[in-house]
């Protein structure tokens, strides 16, 4: 077996060292009742060769955005990646590193991820973000925890307009805490800030709300931020596209005090939907409840710069019962991917990628808003997705398109059983006009 | 070491007599235990804290303490300076490392606690 | 060479210039020399304002004003302040961080209760393929064959090792795993109409089991261990009342140990009609050997990223399997992957499911990695894993037990738990100051002070996958350790040495953080 070392004669020598005459001895302590007295019953052991082969065959089963022009998007988008992203990130140096506890040893990885905080704080407008969490659902779970414990009230409202599936993870991460999830119906595709403000009580911990939102419109941050703040709840924003603010107002320009996001779209492949990049980042004031690790920066005893991981307080190795969550292990390489693409996008590049999407999905939208039969579904202003009412059922549309190599949109009667023919699009920089032009020549025909 | 003039609590907190007003802090023994005191968190002025129940939290790098009132009653005034410089409850534990101040309901809940040479036998014996 | 020449002061940073940029001179000889040592800036200090790295294709659509497609009132007022540097200002400077870490790559990793083994090339080829890394998540079904046929292979397989009815992949990390089964747990009990309201951990639990089940809504109790560091049985079953939902128990537990009493341990939990849940972080040590679904365990989470050998990324992505019996079923989180026939399928109409804990169906690149290691490793492989695990394990406390304190002297599993209290009591020299010192010898340190039940503890975890000569080679050195603990303990007490940077302020760190680069620091 060639990732274990261990010859004969040093087995020998290291059990007589021991001083037990075989390995068997040195299980002497599991009780017989509980031993398995049998080989385990697992497919043969296969050379590297025919793995690689077998590998090959199973990944050739799936039919990969590489070989579709792909519009769907719906929480994982497919981006153009630089190739610094790979060559970097995936260094074994950083890729087989353990979580940075001997800080001394490990400046790389912690100053790559104190980078990463700055460039996300950046981005969100935000004072403080932490480390990474597991991906954008469970970060959004999280949030509404953490605003529960800020403002000590337990009502939380949500949009609908938020990711179907955030809105199931934070119903599973607070049924049991005393959290209750109440959901605020959109309208016309945004959450409506009027509403908003007669579901908000005094017993409100938090608002929740996505811009842009599961439908690609943008939301109103600055009404829905008046309407928390008024009753003194907190708005947290998910954020589920974050290409998406090279153009946008990130939420902490309009007052978000909490935002929880899907990191995915900034340069991490779509990896049939994991490991991704949760994001959270919140206020200055704040920074003592927020959950995961964070990096710190500071000085060495001879005054050199240097990085350790810091406020530990509030995790569960040290506070146990009692800490912000329990969360330990989280996706640092996701979060290293995403710093990569960042900086070589640059201040400049994460604007013109976003005004590319932008460009695209409205030429896309405009398109098929002339086709007899489709209509735009909303409104309101839109970044690189948008909702289509069909004249056919979008499902039956996907189907079809597929046979011309194109991957369609989100039928999104999947969750929104009263919006069965609408058809959640993407595109992003990638889709090229030809592209563009081909899948509405296919909507026109199919008609 | 412990000053003769405080009551002392089996959870490390002194008590200091003051007129009607009670000032509260934590031990030198505290302090050391801890070393370096990196954060504080206090009640607010008004705060009713119950006698032996959590009122805030010491902090170090890697530790995390509650902190229990040794009287009960509403909290008159807090110490903002140690938000600022915490490391002054290592520096100066019974002086400018005040923590509460405490206008009790019942000042006979003082003489359930230790006085200082009960107080040094029983973390004398802790260190031993 | 002309060696002694002088370079010229620059005035940006850039590769070599870090000291330059501070207006030092730099010698070329010691700048090579001190490569490895000298501060890497930020990247937001590097570059210059308006180089760029990208490229981007030109807009082929039509011309159309911003204001129509994104009004104004929707736009952000100033651009993200993010890096202004050229493609190889980044990669120089990511390389340069990458030198200033330590990973498995580059030497021994002996993190107890973490599992640093080796992490298989042919695993990063596998997954790195196009038909996985580049699939959509709600790519139709029939696009997704692969991914299904893979992750059902891996169910049945892991339910296999674990001796559970089946296992869910949803949870992307240990502690996911662990909330995942609590809150199934608790639907069993509904559905049950009973109200269980305490967990039980042992205190050698890892800090994420008493977390989990604060988040689950649970109480916590702790319960001691006994001297030969197994379970106190009698403690346990004073504490085993009706309210007692789950005994949260690692086996091996954190001291590297056998429970012994494990069968009793079960007994006692399912009397009271508890659960009896595994944190399976240390399952390294019984691959073949013992299943924790013939232990008596319910329920249990696998550490992908641990005994599976998917790369941990400096923190993260991890994986957490979690393997349930029968009566848990009917509660995994949605989707599940079934087969009908040749065809594989998401099944998300299961109405007693506690829902989902994340989006999509969970790490799948890290489960593309874990079954291509069960694929090489077959079972006679796993097994002997787990023997030479153990018995490295076993060889290296038989060369350290003369030099540190052994407080349960007893054969250890996948790894051991030393104390420093002799150092410390006669040298004032502290496990951290011995651990830093560690760093000088070229080996990361072991998991230090922890499990809290012991003093001191110096937690060890070498794994099947390191060499006898490496493990001389870290004994030698922590026998060196304690020579100069004993000769020199000012050496020890100020180490490390000879890394980049020197013992860091972790005291300042907490008291003013400083969590995010702006311009002015």
């Amino acid at each position: 077996m060639k990732y274990i070392p261990a010859t004969a004669a040093e087995r020998a020598r290291m059990l007589e060292a021991i001083g037990v005459p075989d390995v068997e001895a040195l299980f002497r302590d599991v009780p017989g009742e509980v031993r398995l007295r049998r080989p385990l019953d697992l497919p043969p052991a296969m050379a590297d060769q025919d793995l690689l082969a077998h590998m090959r065959r199973l990944a050739e089963r799936n039919v990969d955005c590489d070989r579709l022009a792909c519009f769907l998007g719906a929480g994982a988008y497919d981006h153009f990646v630089p190739s610094t992203v790979p060559h970097l990130a995936l260094r074994p140096e950083f890729l087989t590193a353990y979580t940075p506890y001997q800080a001394e040893l490990m400046q790389g990885e912690l100053q790559a991820i104190y980078e990463y905080q700055s460039m996300m704080c950046e981005l969100l407008a935000m004072d403080i973000a932490n480390a990474s969490m597991y991906d954008g659902a469970s970060a959004t779970g999280e949030a509404a925890s953490m605003a529960a414990d800020l403002t000590r009230r337990s009502d939380v409202l949500v949009s609908t307009a938020v990711h179907p599936e955030y809105r199931q993870v934070l119903r599973t991460y607070t049924s049991h805490l005393p959290i209750t999830i109440r959901e605020i119906p959109a309208s016309g595709g945004v959450t409506p800030a009027e509403a908003a403000r007669t579901m908000i009580t005094d017993a409100t911990a938090a608002l929740i709300v996505q811009s842009p939102n599961f439908f690609g419109c943008l939301e109103d941050g600055a009404a829905l931020a008046r309407a928390a703040h008024d009753r003194g709840a907190l708005l947290v924003v998910a954020i589920s596209e974050p290409v998406s603010l090279g153009l946008v107002t990130p939420p902490g320009e309009y007052g978000a005090d909490i935002v929880t996001g899907e990191g995915q779209a900034l340069g991490n492949a779509l990896n049939f939907g994991g490991p991704y990049l949760g994001i959270i980042a919140t206020r200055q004031e704040f920074v003592r409840r927020i959950p995961g690790r964070l990096v710190g920066r500071t000085v060495d005893t001879e005054g050199r710069p240097g990085y350790v991981l810091t406020l530990q307080t509030r995790e569960q190795h040290i506070r146990r019962a009692r800490a912000t969550s329990n969360i330990c292990t989280n996706e640092s390489l996701n979060a290293l991917i995403a710093a990569v693409y960042l900086a070589t996008l640059g201040k400049q590049g994460i604007r013109e990628v976003a005004e590319l999407c932008a460009r695209k999905a409205h030429y896309a939208r405009e398109r098929i808003a002339g086709l007899r039969g489709y209509r735009i579904a909303f409104e309101a202003p839109t970044f690189n997705e948008f909702v289509v009412r069909c004249p056919i059922p979008p499902a039956e549309i996907n189907r079809r398109l597929l046979e011309h190599g194109i991957l369609g949109g989100l039928a999104l009667g999947r969750f929104y059983p009263d919006l069965a023919d609408a058809w959640l699009l993407c595109v992003t920089e990638r889709r090229t006009r030809e592209e563009i032009d081909r899948l509405v020549d296919h909507l026109e025909a199919l008609q | 070491m412990y000053p003769k003039d405080l009551r002392y609590s089996k959870e490390h907190e002194w008590a200091r007599t003051e007129g009607n007003r009670v000032r509260v802090g934590i031990t030198k023994f505290a302090a050391d235990r801890l070393s370096d005191v990196v954060y504080v968190e206090l009640p607010q002025v008004g705060a009713e804290v119950s006698f032996m129940q959590p009122f805030g939290v010491v902090e170090s790098v890697k530790a995390v303490s509650d902190l229990y009132a040794p009287v009960s009653g509403r909290v008159a005034e807090i110490n903002r300076a140690l938000v600022e410089k915490p490391e002054l409850i290592n520096t100066d534990p019974y002086g400018e490392a005040w923590m509460i101040v405490v206008e009790p309901r019942d000042l006979a809940e003082l003489d359930r606690l230790m006085d200082a040479a009960a107080y040094a036998a029983m973390v004398g014996e802790a260190t031993s | 060479m002309s060696a002694r020449k002088r370079t010229p002061t620059h005035e940006t940073p850039g590769a070599g210039a870090e000291a330059g940029a501070r207006g030092e001179r730099v010698e070329p000889a010691r700048a090579a020399r001190d490569l490895r040592r000298r501060p890497v800036p930020v990247i937001f200090e590097r570059g210059a304002p308006g180089r760029t790295g990208y490229s981007l294709p030109a807009s082929d659509v039509p011309d159309v004003p911003l204001d129509a497609i994104v009004p104004p009132a929707y736009r952000r007022a100033q651009p993200a302040a993010l890096p202004e540097v050229s493609e190889l200002d980044v990669v120089r400077h990511y390389t340069a961080l990458s030198h200033r870490n330590f990973s498995v790559d580059e030497g021994f990793y002996p993190l107890g209760s973490c599992t640093m083994k080796y992490n298989p090339k042919i695993n990063e080829d596998a997954a790195r393929q196009p038909g996985f890394a580049r699939l959509h998540p709600y790519a139709p079904e029939e696009l997704v064959q692969g991914a299904l046929q893979l992750l059902w292979e891996l169910e049945r397989d892991m339910a296999e090792i674990t001796g559970m009815d089946r296992v869910t992949f949803q949870p992307a990390a240990g502690a996911h795993g662990e909330l995942t089964a609590l809150l199934m747990i608790s639907r069993y009990f509904e559905e049950k109409g009973e109200r269980r309201t305490t967990v039980v951990v042992p205190d050698s639990a890892h800090g994420t089991n008493p977390a989990s089940a604060a988040l689950a809504g649970y109480k916590v109790v702790e319960v001691p261990s006994d001297r030969r560091g197994n379970i106190d049985l009698e403690a346990l079953r004073a504490v085993l009342t009706p309210d007692v939902a789950v005994l949260m128990f690692t086996n091996p537990n954190t001291l590297g140990l056998f429970e012994e009493q494990i069968t009793e341990v079960a007994r006692a939990v399912h009397n009271v009609g508890a659960q009896l849940y595994l944190d399976g972080a240390n399952c390294n040590a019984i691959l073949g050997i013992t299943r924790p679904g013939d232990q008596g365990f319910d329920a249990l989470h696998l550490n992908l990223h641990k005994t599976f050998t998917t790369p941990h990324g400096g923190g993260g992505p991890g994986a957490g399997a979690v393997g349930v019996k029968a009566h848990l079923v009917p509660y995994l989180p949605v989707p599940t992957v079934e087969r009908d026939g040749q065809r594989f399928l998401l099944d998300g109409d299961r109405p007693k499911s506690i829902g989902k804990v994340r989006a999509f169906y969970g790490n799948f690149g890290n489960l593309v990695r874990a079954y291509t290691y069960l694929r090489t490793m077959g079972a006679a492989g796993l097994r002997e894993a787990a023997e030479i695990a153990v018995l490295n394990a076993n060889y290296l406390l038989s060369r350290l037990r003369e030099h540190y304190d052994l407080p349960y002297d007893r054969v250890c599993k996948h790894e051991f738990v030393l104390s420093g209290r002799r150092q410390r009591d006669r040298y004032r020299v502290t496990t951290k100051d011995m651990a830093k010192r560690l760093l000088d010898y070229g080996f990361h340190a072991p998991t230090i002070y922890f499990p809290l039940i012991v003093e001191e503890a110096i937690m060890i975890e070498p794994t099947e996958t390191e060499s006898l000569q490496t493990l001389d080679a870290f004994a030698e050195a922590m026998i060196a350790i304690a020579r100069e603990a004993e000769a020199d303990p000012e050496l020890v007490r100020t180490a490390p040495h000879e890394t980049p940077v020197g013992r860091l302020d972790e005291v300042t760190a907490a008291r003013k953080p400083n969590l995010r680069w702006r311009p002015e620091t």
